[in-house]
């Protein structure tokens, strides 16, 4: 388990990341993600949610350092803390980014064929991932592979089985073992479970949760399923239109959203067992090429008033640990 | 349309070069209808005078103006390849999109056919066709049967995108609003088999001049109605090349090359264009 | 029998797949009957994970696919007798499909609007100009959109959430008594999506149309259904009154199925999972 580090594993800065296109003389820029600043503690779930065109997807490619053009980062810092040493991801040497990749951050992605390999077994992608950093002779390294399957309730022959020869669900708990093998302390995960069934769901979530409660690691969970945040995350982040718009802790942001999409956005959610009219929000994100002046989200607020459209809102610290970008913030709810 | 020609011109570097060649080629065989000499004529000019002044391009050894001759042969090549390409398409894309789009047994029946032509050779087939029209052969007949033998291999890659296209959900909306089968394949469908449909044009077109010039090389064609391999037999009849009279090949030959050259250059940088995805990915999806 | 405006009477629906040596035949739907009737309209909603067949039969409702065995009879005819253009032309006026994804479900390279004037041409039998806009612009209004909005867009040029209710504006303009929803809302942002679902609600209020909705969520299935329908691999596991199944589950994987929705609360966080 990993101590208890002095300072956020991860540090994100005024971050500026955008999609800058020039075609046929027609330059476009996509402001995918505008002036993010988010930091997350060692040993917590932190949920990020936002909706189709909400830039939390460039979010974590720049976290990851995956940045191809046309994407750019213009401004800010990505700043992670691994154990004592620290690394700027865009200003890293290549081979130590190399080195710091599933050692130290790793990634679930969505879709589990997207990762293991189909033509080989699923030994091999543990071997292709992890055999480097685990730096101890091949034996030892499947002993090691197959005890970290057993303590995740896997079964040790899944390493001989070809990908296809598994379940949806059981793929992706696979590629969970595989990003967690190397025990590394923050793990990006995007969109895991959202092309399961909610049974399956279910026991990959479960699994999630106990890996980081054993490992200690810190977890950016990135997913647009409101219900998956609220019964996973501690802390949870809500974009909207390339900011951050509200952050706090999962209960908190819940029981007393600050943020008028926010809070549009929990009262609309469909519960089971509650039949009671639910009403959308009107109007549609904004297209990012070309955002609304002042705060994004004004034409579509009810709350909105004459600096909502000039001026873009800071994020204010509203509570202790909870902040929200806004000039007309919600009241706060009775507990 | 004209703004996505215009901006192809501008950015596109290998468009303009496709452009520039194909004009050039086209206007040059426009000039023959300025002809002081009706192109069978022989001996109105001295015979192999090498390129000058007074003959930009020299004369032929049956004393014919190689310029003017010229501006024939590649306005009638043209012609032909045009016409084979235009039949062609038609008959490919007619059969390709039906056979995606209906499966089932008019599919198979309609592939078998198809399959047929692809293994079909080629060459033995025109010249045994040549020997038995030899008497009524003349360009047309020559330009049909090549069009009957070239539609089939770019019939099965339309037929393979009208397959994919027939599964997605848009045609389904269109069967639900009361679309015909022929409204969808035109309407919904058309616009995604037209870049398999330009790049193959340019292809066929290089295909059928090259099958011309090598028939009538060969001389399996009508040889008095001037093409550019007709140009090259009678050059090699009167051994030009041995009698030191190189201009009479070289000048064809360039020809047929600036044409072969434009028109790949079309189809490649045309093909990249129109390919639907890049097109959506230019609207800013 | 008089009076059902859908009756699924028992069908079944295989596939025969492998190679010459080893047929296999799976089966998708098996044995699954359902009935609506004429005079109440209701929204009727399948449940059910991936595999439970549920698509299979919605495709089998909108005669898109046949099925092996069993019947399905809309308004006492047969489907399986639908032969002809003009037939199914009547039958495809009656019933109307909506997707799963708007995006897909319109030709990215056409503009919408183009849809609904052929639907308003075709189906509704509209022949004037000023009469297509008109059926157009109407149903346009009716899901709270306006001709002037949507015209001459193209589909990239509208959220999801738009593009879809064009959709159900387009599936509305031939008047069907019958809606087939499959998944409608799951490609929808979760802000988008209770208006869409309430509109659905509203059709059937106020415009008197049956609605059948596919869906594997079973929050939103709770919101609006009058019956509902649990499939699981084919069949049919537990069905009647939405409310009463869903508070109340008998079947063990109805109950499975309700255990394993997370609901947006965190306090009740499952403290083990």
């Amino acid at each position: 388990m990993n101590d208890r580090l002095p300072g956020p594993v991860l540090a994100v800065t005024d971050l500026r990341a955008y999609y800058r296109t020039k075609a046929f003389g027609v330059e476009r820029e996509v402001r995918a993600v505008d002036d993010v600043s988010l930091s997350i503690e060692a040993n917590e779930i932190y949920g990020l949610a936002g909706e189709s065109s909400s830039g939390k997807t460039t979010l974590i490619k720049t976290i990851a350092a995956a940045i191809q053009p046309p994407l750019e980062v213009l401004a800010g810092s990505v700043v992670f803390n691994f154990g004592g040493r620290s690394v700027d991801m865009h200003h890293v040497d290549p081979r130590e980014l190399a080195a710091i990749r599933w050692k130290h951050l790793s990634y679930i992605m969505q879709g589990s064929m997207n990762v293991l390999n189909p033509v080989r077994h699923v030994k091999q992608s543990f071997v292709d991932f992890a055999f480097r950093h685990i730096a101890k002779p091949m034996p030892e390294f499947l002993d090691i592979v197959r005890g970290h399957l057993q303590r995740l309730h896997l079964a040790p022959d899944v390493l001989d089985s070809y990908p296809h020869q598994l379940s949806g669900g059981m793929r992706q708990r696979v590629t969970i073992a595989l990003a967690t093998v190397c025990r590394p302390e923050f793990i990006i995960a995007d969109e895991p479970t959202t092309a399961l069934d909610v049974v399956v769901q279910k026991g990959v979530l479960a699994m999630i949760h106990q890996i980081q409660r054993e490992l200690g690691s810190s977890i950016i969970f990135v997913t647009h399923d409101m219900a998956v945040h609220a019964n996973l995350t501690d802390r949870l982040g809500i974009m909207y239109a390339g900011r951050l718009v509200e952050e706090g802790r999962t209960a908190d942001v819940f029981r007393s959203p600050r943020h008028p999409y926010t809070a549009h956005l929990i009262a609309s959610l469909p519960r089971l067992g509650d039949s009671a009219p639910k009403k959308g929000l009107e109007g549609a994100p904004p297209n990012l090429a070309n955002p609304p002046p002042g705060c994004r989200f004004h034409p579509r607020c009810p709350r909105a008033s004459d600096i909502c459209g000039r001026d873009t809102p800071p994020m204010v610290e509203l509570a202790p640990g909870h902040r929200a970008a806004c000039f007309h913030p919600e009241p706060v709810q009775p507990a | 349309m004209w703004r996505t020609i215009r901006d192809l011109l501008r950015f596109n570097r290998q468009f303009a070069a496709g452009v520039v060649l194909l004009t050039l080629v086209a206007a040059y065989s426009c000039l023959s209808f300025f002809s002081p000499y009706p192109p069978n004529d022989s001996f109105v000019v001295p015979p192999d005078v090498p390129p000058s002044w007074a003959y930009p391009m020299g004369t032929t050894s049956r004393g014919q103006d190689l310029f003017w001759l010229l501006s024939f042969a590649i306005r009638n090549t043209l012609l032909f390849g045009i016409v084979v390409a235009v039949i062609s398409r038609l008959l490919a894309l007619v059969i390709g999109l039906v056979a995606g789009y209906s499966g089932g047994l008019v599919d198979r029946a309609l592939m078998s056919v198809n399959d047929t032509f692809i293994v079909i050779p080629l060459f033995p087939i025109l010249v045994l066709f040549y020997f038995v029209m030899r008497e009524h052969m003349s360009w047309g007949l020559l330009a049909l049967m090549m069009a009957c033998l070239g539609w089939a291999y770019d019939a099965r890659l339309i037929r393979s995108v009208a397959m994919s296209l027939r599964t997605r959900e848009f045609t389904e909306t269109g069967i639900f609003s009361g679309m015909s089968t022929r409204q969808i394949l035109v309407e919904e469908h058309l616009p995604y088999v037209l870049p398999i449909v330009f790049s193959t044009t340019m292809n066929n077109i290089n295909w059928s001049i090259g099958l011309e010039v090598t028939l009538s090389v060969l001389g399996f064609t009508d040889i008095n109605t001037p093409t550019i391999g007709v140009l090259i037999y009678w050059a090699n009849q009167h051994t030009a090349l041995v009698a030191g009279i190189w201009w009479w090949i070289f000048f064809p030959v360039l020809l047929v090359v600036m044409t072969f050259v434009g028109l790949f250059l079309l189809a490649v940088s045309m093909n990249e264009h129109i390919d639907p995805r890049s097109r959506l990915g230019r609207t800013g999806t | 029998m008089s009076g059902a405006l859908l009756d699924v009477d028992n069908v079944v629906r295989t596939y025969a797949g492998g190679s010459l040596f080893a047929r296999r035949r799976t089966v998708a739907v098996n044995g699954v009957s359902l009935r609506l009737e004429k005079a109440r309209p209701e929204i009727f909603t399948i449940v059910g994970e991936s595999g439970s067949g549920k698509t299979t039969l919605a495709r089998m409702i909108l005669n898109m696919v046949a099925p092996s065995a069993g019947a399905i009879r809309f308004n006492g005819t047969d489907l399986s007798t639908i032969r002809g253009g003009r037939a199914r032309l009547a039958f495809m006026k009656q019933v109307q499909p909506i997707f799963q994804n708007p995006f897909e479900a319109f030709n990215p390279m056409k503009r919408v609007d183009r849809y609904l004037f052929v639907t308003a041409r075709r189906m509704a039998g509209v022949s004037t100009d000023a009469g297509i806009v008109d059926a157009t612009d109407g149903a346009l209004l009716s899901v709270g959109l306006s001709l002037a909005e949507i015209r001459g867009r193209f589909p990239h040029e509208l959220s999801g959430g738009q593009l879809q209710r064009v959709a159900i504006a387009r599936a509305l303009i031939s008047r069907p008594a019958l809606l087939v929803a499959d998944e409608p809302v799951s490609m929808i942002d979760a802000s988008l999506r209770a208006s869409i679902v309430n509109l659905l609600r509203d059709l059937r209020d106020r415009l008197g149309v049956s609605i059948i909705y596919i869906t594997h969520d079973l929050a939103t299935a709770y919101y609006i259904s009058d019956r509902i329908l649990i499939m699981r691999r084919g069949e049919a596991v537990e069905s009647g009154d939405a409310r009463t199944v869903l508070d109340n589950p008998q079947h063990p994987y109805s109950q499975l199925l309700k255990q394993s929705v997370l609901s947006p609360d965190p306090q009740n966080r499952p403290m083990n999972f």
